[in-house]
């Protein structure tokens, strides 16, 4: 099988001096694929994704981004090696217009943006209204939607989401998952981590199911569903 | 081995006492004593709220001041005259202006409706004042009239001095009350900048209001808890004991004077100290100590936070009063004009950081080394600039500026004292346990 | 008739001069805020800093004035400004790199930067008067008004007048420049945007490639030019004198927080509204009444409602309602 364009490979690791949250986890995704990492409370689902952003200390394993190793980068030197990162909380400046937003978020950037300004407002048609109404005056969808357009500012080669539907109501959290496909749909790869593990692995191309920092089950989104061993213990049978 | 090298630290600092002694005065050096032991008072106040409570007050001078005033209304003699010009009067006037205030808070507190609590507050605060003032300015004209050149104010009640040192602490406590109500639980620089104002406040009243303690007219000639020198100077048996040490009965008397200050000021240290350190090893202490660290965990656990700061802020700023009537003691006159806050507010930060926030020996010490340097920086860069400067013509100008600039080394020499110890050493010289 | 007179003693004696250290502050508190927005802390050493960028330009002034150069009727001290502004900007950069730098990087909490800048303020206080001492310094020249007492009443036929002094207009004029120039900057220009991204969510802008040693030295240099400016403009309307800039941190910290601390239109707004307050307050008013009100109703008093000593409690007094309102300021700030 040929190397995932982004992989977190067999993982191992914590915050700072602090224990091991992490155990020989493995996290991986491909172009034009949505992988979500599912799982219960506390099993280090987010501490996954921060460790292939490269935000905790990793003691084994390694962090491949097309073949390249950047398991010694900063977050922020692998945003400029094309890796999109909306955080969970937080993940927009509110006191900026929805348009100084997106500016920021392609501040690395030296090139004409506005092409990509236009596709984010393609994506996110309610954004355009709205470009001149300081963001954090918008609702918690919409505050979503700044937050992933910001992050696909710099034309990331691959977008991964810390719980984007953590906070939203159930129709809004449809329709940001409508808009997440869309994102992939366009060749992006996401990577994200989501609480509300059913939904998600419905979009699912691969799901990953963590438990005490381990990889529990592995699989596409449909087998992972279908899986009453995985039914039983986290999708509440 | 800590306490070892503690105690060396204060070794050390008699140490450069005694030097200064031998070297310029035993009179300066009784001096430098004196001023660190009140420096050391007003740093253990200053650590009780920021080392023991997290509190940031910059109002340090407005307390001390405060003090100084009740050495001024307890020990002078009262003006008779003045108190029947109108002494009754202002003091009714005040009570007028408290009962507003009081009026007002009671307003505020009964209409809730936005609207008609504003207004409501807005017409009784402003018809109050101009009653306040309209009962107030008469009798203040009245008072200050009396025999201006000599008195012009209310006096005090002519008791010795010496009550006015529980009485300054008093004073302060009750101002650190209202500060308090109003302040505490506002963020930390919040705080700061409230303290430093309500403390530029008090030295406003103070220098304006005559009939209180005679504005910048100051009080001079306080009446004093140790015998006076020209009375020694002209006691035979003192002078006959001062010859018998081989010293004139001038030097002796000076002396005589500042070791006994030295001692009463000791005595009110080494209470303080005391106090403090069996209330930092209480279970309050502790628990001040629990809600610096970790506020929200305190509150948590159903502490009320803002009632223990306001209680610790009080008792802080009761002790800078206390030093600040010793200080007034000391010097024998109130100079409101002399107040200002680096030499009065920041400095004793400096002392408190040095030392060590948070252990009160280590504010002791500050007080001590701190006060020191003050002192004797300038005369040591006054000796660097001879040095440098030796080459030069006597009317050389660059040479006339350092020399007259040499005051303001010893600014230079607090600032980076204060950042040396911040960056290499940030929890200062004899650290919290 | 009577009216205008009143109207013109209130010009002369309350709006002008109000509107002039209005400004001042405003630009004051204007640094104040941007250091606490981007930097986190309130600056105490800011009224030293305004202090040694006056004594920059003071010493200029003279320097130019010793050469024979002068800016016609205009102060020559507004020529000495750019040099003043690199020489305050080199001091807290350097500043900066000894000193806050070290803190940063430990992510220190706000209040050990607080007395850090303690530590500053003392070295910049004592650095200005060995320098050039303590005492008053007046810097002015050129035209002393724009319209003089007299000038006016010629004009104008009334029995009251009013000046206008170069400082004054100047003043405004400056600062009015200064805020556009400012407020072009933040809104406009990428490293404006960048820094308004850094003060309002400092993760986000790390990982937006943002990068913080160049906002926090962009900001340094920004309040280093407000600082220097404000202070000369201060000076010139006034005199320069260490002790007075050092006090001007009450009121400039009152601004900013009765504006809300970390908004630059709050820093404006507060600066003119302790201004205007103190200087109502603390004013005479039988000149202006005596015109106002019948003659049975003149008022016997002076009309003043504090004596101009209490200037201080003025600006804490509105500092103090503000907090205990509305904590945030006017224009909503950091509350955090």
């Amino acid at each position: 099988m040929a190397e995932p364009f982004l992989i977190g490979d067999a993982m191992t690791g914590g915050y700072g001096a602090g224990p091991d949250i992490l155990h020989s986890c493995t996290i991986a995704v491909d172009p034009g694929q949505i992988a979500v990492i599912v799982g219960p409370n506390g099993a280090g689902k987010s501490t996954g994704m921060k460790a292939v952003f490269g935000m905790l200390n990793l003691r084994k394993g390694s962090v491949r981004l097309g073949g390249e190793d950047i398991t010694h980068l900063t977050p922020q030197e692998r945003v400029v090696k094309g890796m999109g990162f909306v955080p969970q909380t937080q993940n927009i400046f509110t006191s900026m217009s929805v348009e100084e937003n997106l500016e920021m978020g392609a501040f690395i950037r030296r090139d004409d943006i506005r092409e990509t300004m236009e596709q984010v407002y393609d994506l996110f048609p309610i954004l355009r209204d709205k470009r001149h109404q300081a963001a954090g005056e918008l609702s918690g969808g919409q505050r979503q939607q700044v937050a992933v357009g910001r992050a696909l500012m710099t034309k990331p080669k691959v977008l991964m989401l810390d719980e984007p539907t953590a906070g939203v109501s159930p129709i809004v959290m449809d329709e940001l998952f409508d808009r997440i496909i869309e994102v992939a749909r366009t060749g992006i790869p996401i990577l994200m981590v989501e609480q509300n593990a059913r939904q998600a692995l419905q979009i699912a191309d691969r799901g990953y199911v963590l438990v005490q920092g381990r990889n529990a089950y592995t699989g596409s989104g449909q087998e992972l569903l279908a899986d009453p061993e995985v039914r039983k213990s986290f999708l509440g049978g | 081995m800590d306490q070892t090298r503690n105690i060396l630290y204060f070794v050390a600092i008699a140490a450069l006492i005694i030097i200064t002694g031998m070297v310029q005065s035993w009179n300066s050096a009784l001096l430098i004593l004196n001023m660190g032991l009140i420096s050391a008072v007003m740093a253990l106040g200053v650590n009780l709220q920021w080392g023991f409570a997290g509190l940031f007050n910059v109002g340090v001078m407005g307390f001390v001041a405060l003090g100084g005033l009740a050495a001024v209304l307890v020990s002078t003699d009262p003006v008779s005259a003045a108190w029947s010009a109108g002494g009754l009067r202002i003091l009714f006037a005040l009570a007028v202006g408290a009962g507003i205030i009081g009026v007002t808070i009671i307003a505020y507190r009964r209409i809730t409706a936005a609207r008609p609590r504003v207004i409501a507050i807005v017409t009784i605060l402003g018809l109050g004042f101009f009653l306040y003032r309209a009962l107030l300015d008469p009798a203040v004209q009245a008072v200050e009239a009396v025999n201006p050149a000599l008195q012009g104010n209310l006096g005090g009640l002519g008791l010795p001095i010496i009550l006015a040192w529980p009485v300054g602490g008093l004073f302060a406590a009750g101002a650190a009350w209202i500060i308090g109500k109003a302040a505490l639980g506002l963020r930390s620089d919040y705080l700061a900048i409230a303290t430093l104002g309500i403390s530029e406040i008090i030295i406003a009243i103070l220098k304006n209001e005559d009939w209180l303690a005679r504005g910048v007219k100051n009080v001079i000639g306080l009446n004093r808890p140790v015998p006076k020198e020209i009375d020694l100077q002209e006691s035979a048996e003192f002078v006959e004991r001062a010859s018998g040490l081989g010293l004139d009965p001038v030097t002796a008397s000076a002396l005589f004077v500042k070791l006994n200050y030295a001692l009463l000021f000791s005595v009110v240290l080494i209470i303080l100290l005391i106090m403090a350190q069996l209330s930092l090893k209480s279970p309050w202490g502790r628990m001040m100590r629990a809600i610096r660290d970790n506020e929200t965990a305190a509150a948590a656990m159903g502490k009320n936070v803002t009632n223990r700061h306001l209680q610790i802020f009080i008792l802080g700023s009761a002790i800078c009063g206390i030093a600040g009537a010793m200080m007034t003691t000391l010097d024998g006159q109130l100079t409101p004009g002399s107040y200002q806050p680096l030499r009065f507010t920041f400095l004793i930060w400096v002392m408190v950081i040095v030392g060590g926030s948070g252990n009160n020996f280590g504010a002791v010490l500050g007080g001590f080394l701190i006060w020191f340097l003050w002192v004797q920086v300038e005369p040591m860069s006054q000796y660097l600039v001879t040095l440098l400067t030796a080459g030069m013509a006597e009317d050389n100008a660059v040479r006339l500026h350092m020399m007259e600039s040499v005051a303001y080394t010893r600014l230079l020499t607090m600032g980076l004292v204060l950042l040396l110890v911040l960056r290499f050493s940030p929890r200062g010289l004899i650290p919290e346990k | 008739m009577d009216f205008i007179n009143g109207l013109v003693v209130l010009m002369n004696f309350v709006l002008i001069p109000a509107t002039a250290y209005g400004a001042q502050l405003a630009l004051g508190a204007l640094g104040v805020t941007l250091i606490y927005g981007i930097l986190r802390f309130s600056n105490f050493a800011h009224g030293d800093t305004m202090a040694f960028g006056t004594m920059i330009t003071v010493l200029v002034t003279w320097w130019f004035q010793s050469m024979g150069i002068s800016f016609g009727p205009l102060p020559t001290a507004l020529l000495a400004l750019p040099f003043s502004i690199a020489a305050t900007a080199a001091l807290v950069l350097l500043t900066d790199r000894g000193v806050y730098q070290f803190y940063r990087a430990q992510k220190a909490k706000p209040v050990i930067l607080v007395i850090v800048s303690m530590g500053v303020m003392f070295v910049m206080n004592g650095v200005v008067r060995i320098i050039i001492g303590v005492d008053d310094q007046r810097f002015s020249d050129g035209e002393r008004f724009i319209f003089s007492v007299r000038e006016f009443k010629a004009a104008s036929g009334l029995r009251e007048g009013m000046a206008l002094k170069t400082t004054q207009g100047i003043t405004v004029i400056t600062a009015l420049i200064v805020v556009i120039a400012l407020f072009w900057f933040l809104n406009k220009t990428r490293t404006g945007k960048s820094m308004r991204a850094y003060a309002d969510n400092e993760d986000l802008a790390l990982l937006s490639g943002i990068n913080p040693e160049r906002v926090v030295a962009v900001t340094w240099i920004i309040v280093a030019a407000l600082a220097t400016i404000a202070g000369v403009l201060y000076g010139l309307d006034k005199s320069f004198k260490p002790f007075t800039y050092f006090q001007l941190l009450l009121p400039i910290f009152a601004s900013a927080i009765v504006g809300g601390l970390g908004s630059p239109l709050g820093a404006i707004a507060g600066g003119f509204v302790v201004a205007y307050s103190e200087v109502t307050i603390t004013y005479a008013w039988k000149k202006v009444l005596k015109y106002w009100m019948p003659e049975s109703l003149e008022p016997s008093t002076l009309m003043q409602l504090l004596s101009t000593e209490y200037k201080f409690a003025v600006s804490f007094m509105i500092l103090i309602v503000v907090l205990l309102f509305r904590p945030t300021g006017l224009f909503k700030g950091k509350a955090y």
